[in-house]
């Protein structure tokens, strides 16, 4: 179980890590953290009410006491879900503002990673095991080409291109203006609709990572002594390429998924802005913009907490893949 | 990219300062002839060849901006919302700035932000993968701790709420916010080889002649990862052009910068994709991505360096 | 008369895409007889692991096959690629790694490598059920005095000795009737290498299999061949039958590995090392190699190369030692036995 409880308590510290410093990130700036997210209001040009200046306290964690105790209070308002009210949008709570995005993005960006991956380790592979041929080559060529597109520009040109030249799809929102969001067969359709061009722009932009990886660690391990000996047995090269080189190539991999779903989760941000999709991504955009202080730093959190969590889990699944691992759980 | 100890021979052309096997700078080689070297060894990769042609192009754009702008980027003396014409290449952007002029000017942001910020969170790296690597035990444990959570904390978040937060907004911010979320990845790959060197004889044999540990690290064991410490510079230099065009593009910088962020946050600002003018987001994007391009196919050379199976095949 | 493997002219190159070729096997003819056990010794970077991936088709780039034939039991198979080079690899010819270690997929179980092998060379009526390939899998593993329930294992699970069993079973299960072992023993203790290796020479006095032993321990080679073969930078410079190495004419060369190995049961062992370093394998210029580390090369030593010569019992390259009919023989004193 050595595995698992290491796992486990690793999970814990960076959790905490993660809640003390979003804590301590404004106070650590020069002078109060309210002051300065005030003054960044007011350069630029925004009215500060006193009803926003108690929210920006209250999810500062309070103003008063020293800052034990503001953490303690931070710490047990986080523990609630209490994350004060923002301003964006004044007639709900910030938490739950977050919980009616929550879903949307997880959704895409859940989606999009688990495309990319699989398509991006298939393509890896391929390019590994046929290395130094033209489809390598293709293949690495238009990875780097396509990991050097800042996503978000890349979804304006999608955007530009199949919104408004050819109006084949919606341009933005997650479903059509006038519908209630439901399970219904109709509305989920439309929903898809409205994905697919975030979609598309963040397993486009995010491919590039695993088909490197991949084809990096495929030459690594078609150099082992097991793919050797495989051929010197004469198995067929199907099975070398797949069951022997890829599967022990793909190892690393996986470690790396919960790494990547960082860069697939900053990127949705800005992807999700541009279309204004209505996921937690957009929210941070909406926060940036109209400097939305408490709305920013409970996203923050939320999407910290999202990827620890997914990683946790990712680190829990390696177990089935890796027989020296699972062996040391069982026993 | 991944790095694996592979000892190998050395080539016979006298680049071993930039691959695996042991070597230490020679007291006479001062870095000049050695970045001469390392530049002749990359130019022999087609892949990094190319990225290091793309990279000139951009070094010589920003250096000669002057000469090559036809106008002052920060002009507004123009028509707004002008096509692309004779007058002005590009068009002209909502505040009646020439736009050709600012993509010239903006690389100089952009070099200066990739390279800067590429720089000093390769030094963190450098430092705490090293340190971290040449000391087991607690020292270790922390830093390694460390490096975990800033590589599972989503970078641009990150960089948002830093960027949100301080209160001024000048290029070095973002070079520091940069710097300060991306040199993880690097520190983790400098440690695990620092670990591998460890072990070596020429680093042993150093530990019991009685060298201190700061000359062991440096002298001994820094030379022999030259070609790490390359590839994290490029990576991290990669991130940095990117998120800055990022937090331009939100607004988190200096408004008045020209720079390919700025071009693409006004762009937005001024709905260029609704009103037709599709080279405003068109040109700066395509910079940025060039730019990224460059540094990723010079790291292709340098992968090559560090891991020989990685190299091309000649026939 | 050829025998079951047999090589003419076999060169090796290493073409790194920087840096300068090597010629890591240059020249080499060999002829394996069915059912013999042959030693291959010499220096590590001597070339005998390249030539024993040769004779097995498994050179991986930068390595080629520079001229040269190859062939077994009458065919030619250094033209073959592809299906046909695997199908010849079911009762052909197979290999037994170095690193038995790392010979084995860290992810499947020890059944499915069995499974892997026998599913791969299945022909029409070949019966490859579940059951099958765990009843042929443990007569391999008996036969390796390792037990049936290492079917169920991973490679972490065994020990380095197991390992190197395992791939010993697995290198049978095509029942080949040529085997190179290279260095099969190096990376185990003591006590292991020497079960192993009876292992080994049980094995091949039972099934008959021509078998070439690759190792850098003269003793090990000794104990188990037939026959020795001395390789030095590239070329097969002595060839002798095994029993008669203690004694007789050798290569200058043998005569200083001897040195190094000491015979066990002399009362008073000397070590000797080899004076001088391993030649530039990418020289192409001729004349003997050893010559410069030789103490007694003489001045046409460096002219020619020397080709194998009837010396003593057996045949060794070497101007001085043994005067080959066509070469310059004014020189040459073949009575040189009682020097060592």
């Amino acid at each position: 179980m050595r595995y698992v409880t290491r796992k486990v308590v690793l999970f814990v510290l960076t959790f905490w890590a993660a809640l003390t410093l979003n804590f301590a990130l404004p106070r650590l700036m020069p002078g109060s953290p309210l002051d300065a997210a005030l003054g960044n209001l007011q350069a630029n040009g925004v009215q500060v009410t006193n009803a926003m200046r108690d929210a920006m306290a209250a999810q500062l964690g309070g103003a008063e006491g020293n800052w034990l105790s503001q953490y303690f209070s931070y710490l047990g308002n986080t523990l609630r879900l209490n994350f004060g009210t923002s301003f964006s949008f004044p007639t709900q709570t910030v938490s739950h503002t977050i919980l009616q995005a929550l879903p949307w993005t997880v959704c895409l960006v859940g989606v999009t990673t688990i495309i990319a991956f699989v398509l991006g380790t298939l393509l890896g592979v391929y390019a590994g095991w046929r290395r130094g041929t033209a489809a390598d080559s293709t293949v690495t060529l238009g990875a780097t080409l396509f990991s050097a597109f800042p996503p978000f520009w890349f979804g304006m040109l999608l955007l530009y291109v199949f919104a408004f030249k050819f109006q084949i799809f919606a341009s933005q929102g997650g479903y059509s203006p006038g519908l209630t969001p439901n399970l219904s067969l109709s509305f989920l359709s439309d929903a898809v609709q409205h994905s697919i061009l975030p979609a598309v722009t963040l397993t486009v932009t995010s491919l590039s990572g695993w088909v490197f990886g991949m084809r990096n660690n495929m030459i690594n391990t078609l150099g082992e002594d097991y793919v050797t000996f495989a051929e010197a047995n004469g198995l067929r090269s199907r099975t070398i390429a797949l069951l022997y080189a890829a599967r022990n190539a793909m190892l690393p991999n996986i470690t790396a998924f919960g790494l990547s779903l960082g860069a697939v989760v900053g990127g949705s941000v800005l992807v999700e802005g541009i279309f204004g999709y209505p996921g937690l991504g957009n929210l941070l955009y909406i926060a940036v913009l109209n400097h939305d202080y408490p709305l920013m730093q409970a996203l923050f959190l939320v999407i910290t907490v999202s990827m620890l969590v997914t990683i946790f889990v990712v680190d829990l699944l390696y177990v089935r893949f890796d027989p020296r691992v699972r062996r040391e759980v069982i026993a | 990219m991944s790095i694996t100890a592979t000892a190998t021979p050395p080539p016979a052309d006298g680049t071993a300062a930039v691959t695996g096997g042991p070597s230490r700078l020679p007291d006479g080689l001062t870095p000049i002839l050695f970045l001469g070297r390392a530049l002749r060894t990359l130019w022999s990769n087609g892949k990094a060849r190319i990225g290091l042609v793309l990279l000139v192009f951009f070094v010589l754009l920003a250096v000669f901006a002057p000469l090559i702008a036809n106008h002052s980027p920060t002009s507004t003396d123009f028509v707004p919302y002008q096509n692309p014409n004779a007058e002005n290449w590009l068009g002209t952007t909502g505040a009646g700035n020439d736009v050709f002029s600012q993509m010239v000017y903006g690389a100089r942001v952009s070099l200066l932000v990739g390279l800067s910020a590429g720089i000093l969170a390769t030094l963190v790296a450098v430092t705490l993968g090293l340190i971290s690597g040449y000391r087991p035990g607690p020292t270790d444990e922390v830093i390694g701790f460390i490096t975990n959570l800033a590589l599972v904390i989503p970078g641009l978040p990150l960089m948002i709420i830093l960027a949100a937060y301080l209160p001024s907004r000048s290029v070095w911010t973002i070079v520091l916010v940069v710097a300060f979320t991306s040199w993880a990845t690097g520190a983790r790959v400098i440690r695990s080889q620092a670990v591998t060197l460890r072990t070596r004889d020429f680093v042993t044999s150093a530990a019991f002649s009685g060298e201190r540990m700061l000359r062991i690290v440096f002298r001994e064991i820094l030379p022999n990862m030259t070609s790490l410490v390359a590839a994290s510079f490029f990576s991290a230099a990669t991130a940095a052009v990117m998120a800055e065009a990022s937090l331009e593009f939100l607004g988190l910088g200096n408004p008045e910068t020209v720079s390919w962020g700025t071009i693409l946050h006004f762009a937005q600002q001024q709905n260029a994709l609704l009103t037709g003018q599709w080279v405003l987001v068109f040109a700066p994007g395509l910079a940025i991505a060039l730019l990224a391009v460059s540094f990723t196919l010079i790291n292709f050379g340098v992968d090559a360096l560090s891991n020989p199976r990685l190299r091309e095949k000649t026939s | 008369m050829r025998g079951l493997v047999s090589a003419r002219g076999v060169n090796v190159v290493y073409e790194p895409n920087r840096g300068a070729r090597i010629w890591s096997v240059r020249d080499v003819d060999l002829d394996l007889a069915e059912g013999e056990f042959v030693g291959l010794v010499g220096e590590s970077g001597c070339g005998k692991s390249t030539l024993g991936f040769a004779l097995t088709r498994l050179l991986q780039p930068p390595g080629r096959l520079d001229g040269g034939s190859i062939s077994f039991d009458g065919t030619d198979i250094a033209s073959l690629s592809g299906e046909q080079l695997r199908a010849q690899r079911r009762n052909g010819f197979a290999l037994v790694l170095q690193s038995g270690m790392n010979a084995l997929n860290p992810v499947r179980t020890i059944g499915h490598h069995f499974g892997d092998i026998l599913k791969a060379h299945a022909r029409d009526g070949d019966d490859y059920t579940r059951a099958s390939i765990r009843r042929r899998g443990g007569d391999l593993l008996e036969q390796v005095e390792l037990k049936a329930e290492v079917l169920d294992r991973y490679p972490h699970e065994l020990s380095g000795g197991m390992r190197q069993r395992v791939v010993i079973a697995l290198a049978l299960a095509l029942e080949p009737r040529f085997i190179v072992f290279d260095e099969p023993t190096t990376a185990l203790d003591v006590m292991v290498q020497k079960a192993v290796m009876n292992t080994i020479k049980s094995l091949q006095a039972s099934q008959r299999f021509t078998a070439l032993l690759i190792s850098h321990d003269l003793g090990t080679v000794l104990e188990a061949t037939d026959r020795l073969l001395v390789m030095y930078a590239g070329r097969i410079i002595e060839d002798k039958p095994s029993a008669e190495v203690l004694t007789g004419v050798h290569h200058p060369y043998t005569d200083a590995l001897l040195g190094c190995y000491g015979d066990p049961r002399a009362e008073v062992v000397q070590l000797h090392g080899i004076p001088g370093m391993p030649p530039d394998l990418s020289t192409t210029g001729g004349g003997c190699l050893y010559a410069d580390r030789c103490a007694l090369a003489r001045n046409g030593c460096r002219d020619s190369v020397p080709q194998l010569a009837p010396a003593g019992s057996g045949r060794v390259a070497c101007f001085v030692r043994a005067p080959a009919p066509n070469a310059r023989s004014k020189s040459a004193d073949p009575q040189t036995e009682g020097q060592r």
